[in-house]
């Protein structure tokens, strides 16, 4: 606004200050600042131009026990024996690198690597990951490149839901045997055996005393629950409903246990950087990198696996207190009570049977779990002991829904008696278990050391993509990004002469600024992403189209150093309604959309903010640089 | 180069008969034909299969219907050597472990052929997608509405909305009549076409503004013709740039992008145009007058130039 007032003093002679400037140049200050920060962003996005190696890593399944270079130089003459060729091992973290000079080589090291290493007394899980080459100094700096989603680098996402109903049922189930035994023990006669509904408990009593004696007894038990006392049609009864705080805390644990017992999972199957989250209520999110076998991991994943061990029932055991199972073709029948379930083992592994080479699971269980066990089978020797797999199977069946066939996907439960022994002496804390063939086995000894589900899930969306398509899908995201560049920087070259060199060099510094953000953010690139930065290109040029229309039309009635003055302020105001708006877009985009749609917002929301820097400070200062602070007779714009 | 002035609002009533027309194809479409929906908001299951050599569908197709899989889709994806499995959820077995099953089909018959890409939405998630995809569209509408009704007046957030709706119902009409696959990505294009109308209709409007406040002669409808052909450089440029990327994403982008970069290019040419016509034209509908526009005092200081 001031520039009419500085070309006069100009033409007056009079010395420059800071305040009295030739038109359209900067103080040597802001240059500087323009230039410092393009500079820091071309830093910050280098690492994305180094291409990761393929590696695998090697991690002890106990945190606390360390890695050896030993175990390192085996590992390593493991893999160059087997004619993989290693370029360089190294440890940290906790963990053993071992990067490799080609992708194909990755899943067949694993499997040498695991082959390797099983013979040792720990347990080392075997991982496939890829590794920065980012030079040294610039990791100092706390430079990394962005980290590929899943549509680029291969792998699985999962959905998985909780199904909260059977979990919160199972509970209640629990609650009324446990209230049962409590009656029993305290002689107070109930009725029926069945008094579960919903989240609520209702025990009919023969009497009204039986009924306020057992209130008092079962109090401490349900905590959490809301009691009260009914009196219909002269049958004295007790409810209890669960508070909805109480239901709240229950779901939460569950999942949490599930999340912490997938995140174990997730690291016996050799995932390097596994994403496990919970998503709103009752739903579970899971993203596995660089997982080919989709169908092995969602085996794994989803498998409800659970181990009983409970007392054959003597004969004078009342029916109430038993339950009967098909073992080799005839019925057995056992105490309902467990004396220990498989959340109390602590390790687990399959091996042999040393005498009959079949395959067991060779057990140890935690304090609690090994006192119950040793106090249960002192007081039995020469009773027997039953072992009870149980394992939850997703199915389907085809309901009626408002006249319409649909598909429901529910869970059944599968008990199978898999031991009945005798109890030949007080066990302890190590057992073995046999009776399983070796794929179970196998699996039982993995979820056991995992640790059970809480809760069953189902998997309600599933997204892998393949290795082969990750890599064209890189291929062309670069490929675009590149055409799409050179096309605008082009044509902006052709139609602008000298502003759009300028502007060709804010487009490429707001490039590296884009990159910069999205790396320091820590952002994942994926190819909608990259389609967002495709577009970023196209639009980023606006900006400067509008201050150099503006210019233009400006000179219609201005000398030219007023025009380009009058053209980039005039011009601000536009740009920034206009992107102000844009990034309101970008950000519902991010809020609402899922998936593929953050992707895209997140590059776009974040382009929108590097655009309009660049066009209106890079731009400015390089057309100060080219044209300010000298006399000018004509513009060509 | 100077472009001569032209007489957008002569043509109006053209301009805005045509667009009444084309909205009531895309209407009519969308009730009749609806919408292509994929796999995002049908659920189901789909699954990419790379071939070493290249393949006949039929005999895929043939296969998969012996091994008891039934109502597929099966296409090329991109080249000959890429088929695409698209299967609605099957009365019996894990709907999650269909892409498997059909997989391990294929891989019976051409044991290299390998999976490059398998996904699978449950009809719930379907469901839920499909609502927050709505729901995004329309908060994106309202809260552009309310921007531009503090930044501008009435008639401008109007105007702009208007547009806007024009441009995302011309786009899924396009999908509808051709009855191409409407997916999230494409989801994402409308919603970045929102985005890309609404600068162009804001600097359209920020200059009527201007020339209202600035330019004392002529009638409302000469001012925004002189603005509309002051911004036409502008336009026409930022429009070739744009096309000219997703020129680059249509040829270079690959198969599984195409959708996201039709919809967009469709949308940018849509938005050229109803920030010309339908934005202006619904100023003039609207009575827009200089006294609409007149600005606080602090605020025509800062605005008048020297």
């Amino acid at each position: 606004m001031g520039s009419i007032d500085v070309i006069g003093t100009n033409l007056l002679g009079l010395p420059q200050t800071s305040k009295q400037r030739a038109p359209n140049t900067h103080p040597l200050g802001r240059y500087l600042f323009v230039l410092a920060i393009v500079l820091l962003g071309a830093l910050y996005a280098a690492p994305n131009l180094f291409q990761p190696d393929p590696a695998l890593q090697i991690k002890p399944e106990d945190p606390d026990q360390a890695l050896d270079a030993a175990l390192l130089e085996k590992a390593r003459r493991a893999l160059e024996e087997a004619g993989i060729a290693v370029p360089a091992a190294e440890t940290g973290a906790g963990s053993a690198f071992l990067r490799l000079s080609r992708d194909e080589d990755q899943l067949r090291g694993r499997e040498v690597l695991m082959q390797a290493l099983s013979g040792l007394d720990e347990h080392y899980i075997v991982a496939l990951t890829r590794l920065p080459t980012t030079p040294a100094w610039l990791q100092d700096l706390g430079a990394k490149p962005m980290s590929l989603g899943l549509d680029l680098s291969g792998g699985v996402h999962l959905l998985l839901q909780v199904d909260m109903d059977k979990f919160i049922g199972d509970r209640m189930l629990a609650m009324q045997e446990t209230a049962r035994d409590a009656l029993v023990d305290a002689r107070l006669r109930y009725m029926g055996r069945d008094w579960v509904d919903g989240t609520r408990l209702r025990i009919p009593f023969r009497t009204v005393a039986a009924r306020d004696e057992a209130a008092t007894l079962l109090a401490e038990q349900f905590q959490g629950f809301e009691s009260s006392s009914i009196d219909d049609q002269e049958q004295p009864s007790l409810e209890f409903a669960m508070l909805d705080e109480h239901l709240r805390q229950m779901e939460d644990a569950a999942i949490s246990q599930n999340l912490q017992s997938l995140r174990n999972r997730v690291n016996e199957l050799g995932v390097s950087e596994p994403l496990v989250q919970r998503l709103g209520r009752e739903r579970i999110v899971l993203d596995l990198p660089g997982i080919q076998d989709s169908a092995e991991a969602k085996r794994i994943i989803n498998k409800f696996a659970n181990l009983q061990f409970r007392l054959v029932a003597m004969p004078g055991d009342r029916s109430s207190l038993t339950e009967v199972y098909d073992y080799e073709g005839g019925p057995v029948t056992l105490l309902r009570k467990n004396i220990v379930t498989g959340d109390q083992v602590t390790s687990a592994n399959q091996d042999y049977d040393p005498e009959t080479a079949q395959p067991q699971v060779s057990i140890g269980l935690d304090s609690d779990g090994g006192r119950r066990m040793n106090e249960a089978t002192r007081d039995n020797v020469g009773r027997s002991m039953a072992i009870i797999f149980i394992e939850q199977k997703p199915r389907t069946r085809t309901v009626l829904v408002e006249g319409q066939e649909t598909v429901e996907r529910y869970s059944e439960e599968e008990r199978r008696l898999i031991s009945v022994a005798t109890i030949q002496s007080a066990l302890g804390y190590n057992f073995r278990i046999t009776g399983l063939e070796l794929g179970e086995a196998r699996d039982l000894a993995l979820l056991l050391r995992a640790g059970a589900l809480a809760a069953p899930m189902y998997i309600v969306e599933e997204r892998t993509v393949g290795a082969s398509l990750g890599e064209d899908n890189i291929d062309r995201g670069r490929q675009s990004v590149t055409v799409g560049f050179l096309l605008v920087m082009l044509f902006m070259l052709l139609r602008y002469r000298g502003f759009g060199l300028a502007a060709d060099l804010a487009l490429t510094a707001n490039l590296m600024l884009l990159m910069a953000v999205m790396s320091i953010l820590g952002a994942t690139l994926t190819l909608p992403g990259i389609a967002g930065i495709v577009l970023t290109v196209g639009m980023a040029v606006d900006a400067n189209v509008l201050i150099f229309s503006r210019i233009r039309e400006e000179l219609k009635d201005r000398p030219p150093q007023q025009a380009i003055q009058a053209g980039f302020e005039r011009a601000l105001l536009t740009i920034l309604d206009a992107n102000i708006t844009t990034f309101f877009v970008a950000i519902i985009l991010f809020s609402i959309g899922s998936g593929p749609v953050k992707g895209f917002a997140v590059t776009l929301a974040v382009g929108i903010v590097t655009s309009v820097f660049t066009a209106v400070m890079c731009t400015r200062s390089l057309v100060n640089l080219m044209y300010g602070g000298r006399t000018l007779e004509a513009l060509r714009i | 180069m100077n472009l001569p002035i032209l007489d957008f609002m002569a043509k109006r009533k053209v301009a805005g008969a045509g667009s009444i027309a084309l909205l009531l194809i895309s209407v009519a479409s969308l009730t009749l034909n609806g919408l292509n929906f994929g796999l995002d908001f049908t659920g189901g299951t789909l699954v990419e299969v790379g071939f070493p050599e290249p393949v006949d569908t039929e005999q895929v197709r043939s296969q998969l219907e012996e091994a008891g899989f039934v109502n597929g889709v099966v296409q090329h994806f991109g080249s000959d050597r890429e088929v695409l499995v698209r299967m609605p959820p099957q009365a019996t077995g894990d709907p999650a472990a269909l892409g498997d099953r059909i997989l391990s089909t294929i891989q019976a018959e051409a044991p290299d052929a390998a999976m490059r890409q398998s996904n699978f939405v449950g009809p719930v998630v379907g469901e839920e997608l499909a609502e927050s995809a709505g729901l995004a569209i329309l908060t994106a509408l309202a809260v552009v509405m309310l921007y531009i009704l503090f930044r501008f007046t009435k008639q401008f957030s109007v105007g702009a909305v208007g547009a806007l709706a024009h441009d995302v119902l011309l786009v899924l009409g396009i999908f509808s009549v051709f009855q191409w696959t409407f997916d999230l990505a494409v989801v994402a294009a409308v919603l970045a076409v929102v985005g890309y109308s609404l600068n162009d209709t804001i600097v359209v409007s920020d200059r009527i503004r201007e020339n209202f406040r600035t330019v004392r002669r002529g009638t409302p409808i000469d001012i925004i013709n002189k603005s509309l052909n002051q911004t036409l450089g502008r336009t026409l440029v930022t429009s070739l740039t744009t096309l000219l990327v997703l020129l680059a994403l249509l040829l270079a982008g690959g198969e599984g992008i195409r959708g996201f970069a039709a919809a967009l290019t469709i949308g940018v040419v849509i938005g050229t145009y109803s920030s010309i016509y339908i934005a202006a034209n619904i100023l003039v509908l609207m009575n827009i007058s200089r006294e609409d526009l007149l600005p606080p005092e602090k605020e025509n200081a800062k605005e008048s130039y020297p």
